[in-house]
């Protein structure tokens, strides 16, 4: 399952990750978030590095990464943001992002 | 509760109805005027068609032929469709409930391109109210359009933002009820900002020019909710969460049905030949599939 992400662990899970990290940024309100969810969940299932972090309950985390719609999928890489997709976003789309890092 | 609703009422809409209506899906066909083919002078390649008709003709005979049938024509615009396991079909004539959907509006409708708002997708713009008001509590936003769509939008923000202006970039405001929120009409030249919206250039006005007044005037904005023209399909299917194409269009399989379930699209709207002919399969095929959907589920339940 894609891990929960929250300001306490986004650290240590996601910047200190030893392989690229794929970040969910989600609301229950959103019917394209809603639509991203189970494609993140296949992904964590297929061995991926993913989580998801609700910006309702993660304000601060959405705001520190300048998320301004959802779903923002962000890819961290080394500790660092590495690639961002705004809006629904296919597996293979992610797929062929998450493997060549 | 709609078994299933049609968006559209041109040979992709009804011809998917005329499917339905015969299927006793007893449809609703939601019909915003005549699209696309109203440029159609003369249609020649059309099968059967010994006498050439204009595409209005065609429309008015394809309303008429589908109104034989006794299938339900309401006359209004969509303003989004919501809800998860139905469908919530939002229009200016009040909300319908449905089990099935086909969206069959027709192309895109060319909106004019303005400078800045694909450069800031993502970073201030942003094409969905419902999903993104709440990164604007507190803030200035603006919503690009002229119609009930972009009203329905700024709606959605007012009880969040600071404060909501919808800008018509020099179109006639085409709202059907009286509302509070503010409206600019000018023309706009670009949405501005380094690396996040920050605000709008507005055309200069002739007269102030000539005046030799500042050139043009800058409105400080920090989101630009885009709701040009009128939701067409792949608005609203982007709202809803299903996938476009790179091109923009809606990803469908060969059943028609888009990446989510029990949601069809036909026509102009799913990209490849703009012909009646392929409108005309597509909303066949749509509709087919959509009573499939609709019976499938209730021997589910």
């Amino acid at each position: 399952m894609a891990k929960t992400i929250t300001v306490q662990n986004f650290e240590e899970e996601v910047l200190k990750s030893d392989r690229p990290f794929l970040v969910d940024f989600w609301a229950t309100w959103c019917g394209p978030c809603m639509r991203q969810g189970p494609i993140v969940e296949e992904l964590a299932k297929e061995g991926y590095a993913v989580g998801k972090a609700d910006v309702d309950k993660e304000a601060a985390l959405a705001q520190k990464y300048g998320v301004m719609n959802i779903p923002t999928l962000i890819v961290f890489k080394d500790g660092k943001e590495a690639e961002r997709l705004v809006g629904l976003t296919s597996k293979e789309k992610l797929k062929n992002i998450m493997d060549q890092m | 509760m709609e078994k299933i609703i049609i968006v559209g009422a041109g040979p992709a809409g009804i011809s998917a109805a005329l499917y339905a209506a015969r299927g006793n899906m007893d449809p609703l066909v939601v019909d915003n005027g005549i699209g696309a083919l109203e440029k159609a002078e003369k249609i020649e390649n059309y099968y059967g068609l010994e006498c050439l008709l204009s595409g209005r003709e065609l429309y008015e005979r394809g309303l008429a032929q589908a109104r034989r049938l006794g299938v339900r024509i309401l006359n209004a615009q969509v303003l989004g469709i919501g809800g998860f396991d139905t469908f919530e079909v939002k229009t200016t004539k009040g909300s319908f409930e449905a089990e099935s959907v086909i969206l069959a509006t027709g192309g895109k409708r060319s909106t004019p391109s303005i400078p800045g708002i694909r450069e800031l997708e993502g970073r201030g713009v942003s094409y969905c109210a419902v999903c993104d008001a709440f990164f604007y509590r507190g803030k200035e936003v603006a919503v690009l359009g002229h119609s009930d769509f972009a009203l329905h939008e700024a709606e959605e923000l007012v009880n969040l933002a600071s404060g909501v202006t919808i800008y018509t970039d020099g179109m006639e405001p085409e709202f059907s009820r009286e509302h509070p929120i503010a409206v600019n009409t000018m023309k706009i030249q670009a949405i501005e900002g380094e690396g996040r919206v920050e605000g709008i250039r507005l055309q200069s006005d002739m007269m102030m020019q000539e005046e030799g007044q500042e050139q043009a005037s800058f409105m400080p904005t920090d989101g630009v909710f885009v709701a040009l023209g009128t939701a067409g399909s792949s608005e609203i299917a982007r709202q809803m969460g299903a996938e476009l194409t790179e091109k923009g269009h809606i990803k469908v399989d060969e059943k028609m049905e888009s990446t989510i379930p029990g949601l069809f699209a036909a026509g102009d709207c799913t990209g490849g030949l703009l012909q009646v002919a392929k409108a005309v399969y597509e909303g066949c095929q749509a509709g087919i599939s959509a009573i499939q959907y609709v019976r499938r589920r209730g021997k589910e339940s």
